[in-house]
């Protein structure tokens, strides 16, 4: 629908583009710029066109590190997002003192800094002092995130779990506030099973905001970078190197900024090309439309 | 104020919700848009308050283009199917809210007219109260009150009360018709009801699938609709219509039978036509009509004064209403009767030939 | 098919409840026989869709007890009543099609899938749904959704009673006939028991052998749409049903009748005799189908002036004032309207006493 049309409301926009422009676009322009030069010293530069990006998608360190990633976030999404729902579904569903108890200490997880969860469970599963760490190992199952990669990966997923889990469930709870009683009676009258009720009325009635979850945490997981770097620092060797942890290995370890910046863009675009993928996926499923 | 649509387009994508829409408001004048759902009544209200800005055409008020100007800047009120209140501002915040908006009225001067505006629906005892804890028929009135305390020239309802139960209707309908009958506000009243737009009177718009197909006041779009689907649109019970071919001085049937024709019909050649009659002029067995079909009885339907009969006549379903009640068994041959002076006659494609003459037709139409 | 009964039932959504008003179900004992069509009609907050909760087993009533076929089901889940619910928007599964929406109930009761596909196209056909069979169920009007609504009920061979609430909400004025049309139709080839909760006096009365009037979470009055409209028990009663409703007169009893502002207007003597017994503020209620307007002087009718006419089509409203009181006269299309004063008739059989807003006779 077209909205009839109001000056005065463009003032109101003004600011925030301003900021905007300052601290998105200006930035994503330098890095543009950088991105198709070479640069030895201030004042040395060279435009070198495409040469970044072609050395840069020939690097087999940035494919090792590119298939952890998607590793990574294939398992965050298998993870979190049923498990969101399953948490979601477990809440009292009427409004109340249960349902806002419930709901606040769902939150906490997500109020923490997020260097500060990496040093939480940095110390929460070392085998020496750590509570986890030091109850696993006394249980006989040696752990030590340190030195093995499979234990450094068992600690990083534990830790994305718990720290992102209750945003999923809170959307899927909001979601689910959103059914009217009524398709809980008809369900009820027709005898449909618990199974039957999640998979024909909560299911698909949640769908918008299970297109918003999905969405969110494979972006967030994708540009992850604070609690893995502060927990692992991207070790033992490799095996937690995710993407943006090799990228800026590359552009302050290395202060190589012109493949630094041919690289952001590349994350830039895969990331928008999934996101894109995931939406137009999840708004047909079950629909049957042909929009 | 005058309210003039031309050629008001609305089209999204691919849909069209509103087509070609002509119409003209006069100052004060009390006009009924009457369509089934997804007419586009809710799409012309919307753009007759500005709140939408059509695809094509102009709107114009009082002779002033106003097709880009916002809603805020026109003086409209609109009163919605849903309460909407302010829910946390009492009756007398709520009503109050659109005059301390426009800032230019003293406290003295605002309580006055929130008073007055109170008083006339009804509402002096429960200035105080919060919506929630209002009956659904006080918080439409408080919705209605707050459109009108305003005094805004133009003032358009979405079918305010569809949500109430239907003795509250009928009391408020009584109410608004007098309200809004004191005022030079030019009023658009949006229902799906025939009833309704009859009651209130004024002058009727029928609107189907984004088209107005009429305007003019209710009666003579009553006795008088243009196009078999205005008569379908205009009816409750659904009008009868059947096929019908004149030859000589008869109209016959489909399936054979034929009765005289009326009187209003005599200028028709002869040929396929539509008849259409009302469930009102048909009556079962009892005093014959000059026209009689065979039927069988499908359904008898008894409300507490009057009886509708459902009843089959070859491939045709027809409804007759009777005074009093009257028990049918399902399966029992009936003969129903009407008078061809009745009869509404449209050509195939659906455009009236022929209407039985009223003195509401006989009016200027408005 | 249920014979459904209630014995004391009472129900308040308070926790603690002081008295009597802070129940939304005031004690109450009904019986309503196999295979009638019952229609709950009342204004909203008369506890009617509370009323319908308790049958479907969808609300537990804080006292006294339902019964199915004398068997008591007060502590029974909905889904062991054998009971099917349409509500007053259409409730569908969005994902399935309209064949498997109508296979739901079925298949959750594992009915094997031959009988399942049987029961369904027989059921769709009855509905005249046949052709959609096939077509996803998101896609369809409102009442062919609330079709698909009803068809859920019907295609469990045990369903006892369909219950309605407010079913025809959302639907157009034109569909509603044809939905009613259906309803009946089923109606009289199943001989199921149908319980219907509606605020709508046309819908109650064409739908229902028995309309059962509530007001206030009581019942006023169970009968016949004839019954409830020719002799209502009490005056709210009186005014609910009908459009426009009952006109009432404040009055005073004499030896041959009753006297409104000094009119005299006739009743039977068995009448006033009862009046005079039952004593209290008297009321003559009158329906505006039972009064006529002459032109001409009558035996007795007084002259009242015409303060309003409404136009409707088919008939006319007239509001007259007698004396003081405001009363409406329906005029049918072929009478002349009066223009500012005409003669007020009343007819003897139809007009009713009511002492303290009870029907006296």
């Amino acid at each position: 629908m077209n909205k009839t049309y109001d000056n005065r409301a463009w003032f109101l926009v003004l600011p925030v583009f301003l900021v905007v422009a300052f601290s998105a676009i200006i930035p994503l322009v330098t890095v543009v710029n950088y991105s198709v030069q070479d640069i030895f010293g201030p004042g040395e530069r060279y435009f070198v066109g495409l040469e970044w990006f072609r050395e840069v998608l020939r690097d087999t360190r940035l494919h090792e590190a590119l298939w952890r990633q998607f590793l990574f976030s294939g398992l965050v999404l298998l993870i979190e997002i049923p498990l969101g729902v399953a948490i979601a579904l477990m809440m009292p569903r009427r409004s109340g003192w249960a349902a806002s108890l419930a709901l606040v200490l769902l939150a906490l997880p997500l109020l923490i800094p997020w260097n500060v969860i990496g040093t939480i469970w940095i110390i929460f599963t070392r085998p020496d002092i750590g509570l986890l760490g030091y109850a696993v190992n006394s249980a006989g199952i040696p752990f030590d995130h340190t030195a093995a990669p499979l234990d450094a990966w068992i600690t990083v997923m534990l830790m994305e779990v718990w720290h992102w889990t209750p945003l999923v469930a809170l959307l899927a709870y909001a979601g689910l506030r959103a059914i009217p009683e009524a398709y809980y009676q008809a369900a009820r009258i027709d005898g449909a099973s618990d199974w039957a009720v999640f998979r024909y009325i909560q299911l698909p009635k949640m769908r918008g905001v299970l297109t918003i979850a999905v969405l969110l945490r494979f972006m967030d997981s994708f540009l992850i970078y604070a609690e893995p770097f502060v927990l692992t620092g991207g070790g033992p060797g490799n095996s937690t190197t995710f993407l943006s942890i090799h990228l800026v290995k590359i552009a302050v370890g290395q202060f190589d900024l012109g493949p630094a910046a041919a690289f952001s863009i590349i994350y830039f675009l895969i990331v928008l090309l999934f996101s894109w993928v995931f939406y137009q996926v999840l708004q047909r499923v079950g629909t049957g439309d042909r929009r | 104020m005058q309210l003039t649509l031309e050629r008001v387009d609305l089209k999204v994508g691919v849909e069209t919700y509103l087509g070609e829409v002509d119409l003209v408001l006069e100052p004060g004048s009390l006009n009924v848009l009457l369509g089934p759902t997804l007419a586009g009544k809710t799409s012309l209200l919307r753009v007759m308050a500005g709140l939408d800005r059509p695809t094509g055409g102009r709107v114009l008020v009082d002779g002033r283009d106003v097709t880009g100007q916002s809603v805020r800047r026109r003086n409209v009120a609109m009163v919605y199917q849903q309460f909407v209140n302010y829910p946390s501002l009492t009756v007398y915040e709520n009503i109050a809210s659109p005059l301390r908006q426009a800032k230019r009225l003293s406290a003295a001067d605002i309580d006055r007219r929130v008073r007055a505006t109170a008083e006339m629906l009804r509402l002096d005892g429960l200035l105080d109260r919060l919506p929630a804890e209002l009956s659904g028929g006080q918080q439409q009135r408080t919705a209605i009150a707050r459109a009108l305390v305003k005094d805004a020239d133009l003032l358009l309802l979405d079918e305010p009360l569809v949500n109430l139960d239907y003795k509250l209707r009928e009391e408020l309908r009584e109410e608004l018709r007098q309200l809004f009958a004191g005022r030079r506000t030019t009023v658009v009243y949006a229902t799906t009801e025939p009833q309704e737009a009859l009651i209130l009177g004024g002058s009727t718009i029928v609107l189907d699938a984004g088209r107005v197909l009429q305007a003019g006041s209710a009666l003579a779009v009553y006795h008088g609709p243009c196009s078999v689907r205005v008569a379908e649109v205009f009816s409750d019970p659904p009008i009868n219509v059947m096929p019908i071919r004149i030859e000589g001085e008869l109209c016959r049937t489909p399936d054979g039978a034929a009765f005289p024709r009326g009187e209003h019909m005599r200028g028709l050649p002869g040929g396929e036509y539509r008849a259409a009659v009302r469930a009102e002029h048909v009556r079962v067995n009892g005093a014959a009509g000059r026209a009689a079909l065979g039927a069988i009885v499908e359904l008898a339907e008894l409300s507490g004064s009057e009886t509708f009969v459902h009843a089959r006549h070859a491939a045709l379903t027809l409804i007759a209403r009777q005074d009093g009640v009257h028990e049918y068994r399902l399966g029992e041959q009936v003969t129903l009767h009407f008078d061809p002076d009745r009869v509404l006659v449209f050509d195939t494609a659906g455009a009236l030939v022929a209407a039985p003459r009223h003195p509401a037709l006989e009016r200027r139409v408005a | 098919m249920a014979r459904i009964e209630f014995k004391q039932l009472a129900h308040t959504y308070r926790a603690d409840p002081r008295g009597l008003e802070d129940y939304a179900l005031k004690p109450m004992n009904q019986v309503w026989r196999d295979g009638g069509a019952y229609a709950l009609l009342g204004p909203s907050g008369c506890g009617k869709t509370t009323l319908l909760n308790i049958i479907s087993g969808l609300l537990q009533p804080t006292a006294g007890r339902v019964y199915f076929d004398g068997v008591d089901v007060t502590e029974r889940p909905t889904a062991q009543r054998n009971i099917a619910q349409v509500f007053q928007f259409p409730v569908i599964y969005d994902t399935m099609t309209v064949f498997d929406n109508l296979a739901f109930p079925l298949r959750n009761r594992r009915v094997p899938e031959p009988e399942v596909k049987r029961t369904v196209e027989r059921v769709a056909e009855m509905l005249e749904l046949g052709a959609e069979l096939r077509r996803r169920a998101r896609g369809l009007s409102a009442d062919a959704k609330q079709k698909i609504s009803l068809g859920r009920g019907l295609v469990r061979s045990d369903v006892a009673a369909i219950l309605f609430d407010e079913p025809l909400t959302v639907i157009d004025p034109h569909l509603k006939w044809t939905l009613r049309r259906k309803l009946k139709q089923i109606h009289q080839s199943l001989g199921l028991t149908l319980i219907y909760v509606t605020h709508d006096q046309t819908e109650a009365l064409t739908f229902a052998d028995e309309v059962v009037v509530m007001h206030d979470g009581r019942v006023l009055q169970s009968g016949t749409p004839q019954e409830l409209f020719e002799a209502p028990a009490h005056k709210f009663v009186g005014h609910f049903v009908g459009s426009p409703g009952m006109n009432f007169l404040p009055c005073v009893l004499e030896a041959d009748g009753a006297r409104v502002d000094g009119v005299r207007i006739a009743l039977p003597p068995d009448v006033v005799a009862k009046g005079r017994r039952a004593g209290g503020r008297f009321e003559i209620g009158v329906r505006p189908e039972a009064l006529r307007l002459e032109a001409e002087p009558r035996n007795g009718a007084p002259r009242v002036r015409i303060e309003a006419l409404a136009e409707l089509g088919h008939y006319r409203i007239a509001a007259v004032r007698l004396g003081t009181h405001p009363l409406k006269v329906k005029l049918p299309e072929e009478q002349e309207p009066p223009r500012d004063a005409a003669y007020l008739c009343f007819t003897p059989a139809l007009t009713r006493l009511y002492a303290d807003g009870v029907l006296v006779g």
